[in-house]
């Protein structure tokens, strides 16, 4: 099957005064049709910078160094404005994390969906509210013919993210980019964003981008991780291998973080030290600081990426 | 259509509006004004515009209630022998008109320079809004004495005569514009950088629909606050301007012309010319202000009164 999104070598910078930061470090990842995957790592890993490069809106200082992103065949990192504002939205979607902010709080959600669409699609307003009416039963808004005549503050949170969603529907995309969807809302309404969203992956074979720090999340709704740590992915590989037998010390880390119900009462576990900075990424494997199995080898040469077992790993514990 | 004054009738802003005397006599007050003035055709008594109507020996008559007073004037006539109560009504007529057009003009110019320096930024922004701090330098006043001085030296009195209205909305729009693009631009500062704009972005909107529909709305209502005050400031600066003779021509006077052309007689007893329209002129500027504070207290939720 042809591949669907395929990111190569991709670098971002980011000129600041003080210097250049290079915030992905030449990643690699690609995803088939109707795929989901999980982007995995602490804050400030380079998730969501990510996320934004592959729709080349990454904001200012920042900016695509090299590398490839591939989608539907063609390098859409070298299109210019206007050939990136028809894939904007129109083939590839994104949800944001907090849905009081996504929303223009002035304009009605009927206005907000029928002007995506008429943005993207030849098409009479009468036909644009049929389909936003369309999608917003998708995401399961009671009585949504009079939910369109109103405001962002009319609904609650969850329902906003739904909408959210729905708009990002509209356009029937391939692809959609998660950025931390569920960040914002209790962990009911998670569970059923979530659940609506796998839901409506499934049935319309899209393909989604999950970016989030939550490895519970991510279990349960992708198909293959790719974890992230300090502009780099360190270990890929499918859900299950990776959740059941993580290779890279770091992975493991995060696991073990995880809150478990068959150990109450005990301490969480934490990976010692924070995320280096961005500046002042340690040389070698930009782990090995926080490290509890580093060897000499690991603050002199940075490992790459290697097949080990069925996934993809860079660590010299599997040299 | 019934439900839209429903709505109206449930709103926040309503209720505010009817609990507060002050905005309720200042809003009667306003459109009585503004009803009178545009109606002044048909409620003046007599039309100040018509030469034949008008006999300089009724020059100078007093109030009605005064000794010498002629039941046909009944706020007195000034030197010319116009009724000075519809000169005033076609003079308020002026004055509105020259306060509302300025501040098209300026909300216009402010808007679309506020919105393009606060939403692209950069040097863009740098160098608009130094053009609005140089503007700001200036008086209006200075502004509108050297613009009449070169226009009414290219095109001779007569000409200006004609043009006075187009003039002064263009002098006093030019002159103020940087108020409004000072505003918007900081609100604009403010919205950019919400998730909704980012959002837009994502969706593919250009830079004009996210500027024009999905900013703007949001930076609507301290635009709608600064108006109101800018309406009244428009109308004292062209009371100004025509008080020191840059203004409305006297055969045309608005509020400030009127002012002047009574000035002269004020210490020869007859106040009237003057100390009416004055009166006019201060209730006009004062019930617009009130109700630009009021709508402000209303606009701004974090200016609640205990």
């Amino acid at each position: 099957m042809d591949k669907l999104l395929e990111v190569k070598d991709l670098v971002v910078k980011f000129a600041l005064r003080t210097g250049t930061l290079t915030a992905l470090n030449g990643i690699n990842f690609s995803l088939l049709p109707g795929e989901r995957m999980g982007l995995v790592g602490e804050s400030g890993a380079g998730k969501s910078v990510a996320g934004f490069s592959i729709i080349n809106l990454i904001s200012k200082p920042g900016f695509i160094a090299g590398g490839e992103v591939i989608f539907e065949g063609e390098d859409i990192s070298k299109y210019n404005f206007e050939q990136m504002r028809s894939i904007r939205g129109n083939k590839i979607s994104m949800i944001f994390q907090d849905p009081m902010m996504t929303l223009n709080p002035v304009l009605t959600i009927g206005t907000q969906m029928t002007e995506t669409l008429l943005a993207h699609k030849q098409m009479s307003k009468e036909e644009a509210t049929e389909i936003a009416i369309e999608c917003l039963k998708k995401v399961y808004i009671p009585s949504p013919e009079t939910r369109l005549k109103q405001y962002p503050h009319e609904f609650s949170g969850g329902m906003r993210q739904r909408i959210v969603i729905a708009i990002s529907l509209l356009t029937t995309p391939k692809l959609i980019i998660a950025d931390e969807p569920t960040t914002a809302l209790d962990v009911t309404i998670q569970a059923e964003i979530m659940d609506l969203l796998l839901e409506l992956c499934i049935k319309e074979k899209m393909g989604l981008i999950l970016i989030t720090h939550d490895l519970g999340v991510v279990s349960q709704t992708t198909q293959k991780i790719a974890v992230m740590y300090a502009g780099r992915i360190v270990e890929k590989g499918k859900t299950l291998d990776i959740i059941t037998n993580p290779k890279h010390p770091y992975t493991q880390g995060l696991i073990k973080a995880l809150p478990q119900t068959h150990k109450k009462g005990e301490k969480l576990y934490q990976i010692p030290g924070i995320m280096p900075n961005l500046n002042q990424i340690p040389s070698g494997c930009p782990f090995h600081p926080r490290c509890t199995f580093k060897k000499d080898i690991c603050s002199q040469i940075e490992p790459s990426l290697k097949s080990v077992d069925k996934g993809e790993v860079a660590c010299h514990l599997y040299a | 259509m019934s439900t839209k004054w429903q709505q109206f009738k449930n709103s926040y802003f309503f209720h505010s509006f009817i609990h507060d005397k002050v905005a309720i006599v200042s809003f009667v007050v306003l459109v009585m004004l503004v009803v009178c003035s545009f109606s002044a055709p048909i409620i003046a008594p007599h039309d100040p515009y018509d030469t034949t109507t008008i006999d300089v020996l009724d020059a100078e008559t007093p109030p009605i209630w005064m000794e010498g007073g002629n039941p046909n004037f009944l706020l007195g006539t000034d030197a010319q022998g116009r009724d000075i109560l519809s000169t005033m009504l076609y003079g308020m007529r002026v004055s509105l008109l020259i306060g509302l057009g300025a501040v098209f003009l300026q909300a216009f110019l402010g808007v679309v320079i506020g919105l393009i320096a606060g939403y692209f930024g950069g040097k863009l922004d740098s160098l608009l809004m130094r053009l609005a701090d140089v503007q700001l330098s200036f008086s209006t006043l200075m502004v509108a004495i050297f613009i009449s001085a070169i226009f009414q030296a290219f095109f001779g009195i007569n000409k200006y005569e004609e043009l006075a209205v187009p003039f002064l909305i263009i002098v006093i729009g030019l002159a103020e514009w940087p108020q409004y693009a000072r505003t918007v631009r900081a609100s604009v500062l403010a919205e950019k950088k919400k998730e909704y704009v980012e959002a837009a972005k994502v969706i593919g909107f250009g830079s004009g629909r996210i500027m024009w529909k999905h900013i703007l709305p949001n930076t609507l209502s301290p635009i709608l606050v600064i108006s109101t005050i800018q309406v009244a400031n428009a109308i004292m600066s062209e009371a100004a301007l025509s008080f020191l003779g840059l203004g409305m021509p006297v055969t045309k006077p608005s509020l400030g012309s009127l002012i002047n052309s009574g000035f002269e007689y004020i210490f020869s007893g007859s106040w009237w010319i003057t100390i009416f329209p004055g009166i006019l002129l201060v209730i006009l500027i004062l019930v617009i202000n009130l109700l630009g504070d009021w709508l402000r207290d209303v606009l701004n939720p974090k200016l609640y009164k205990g």
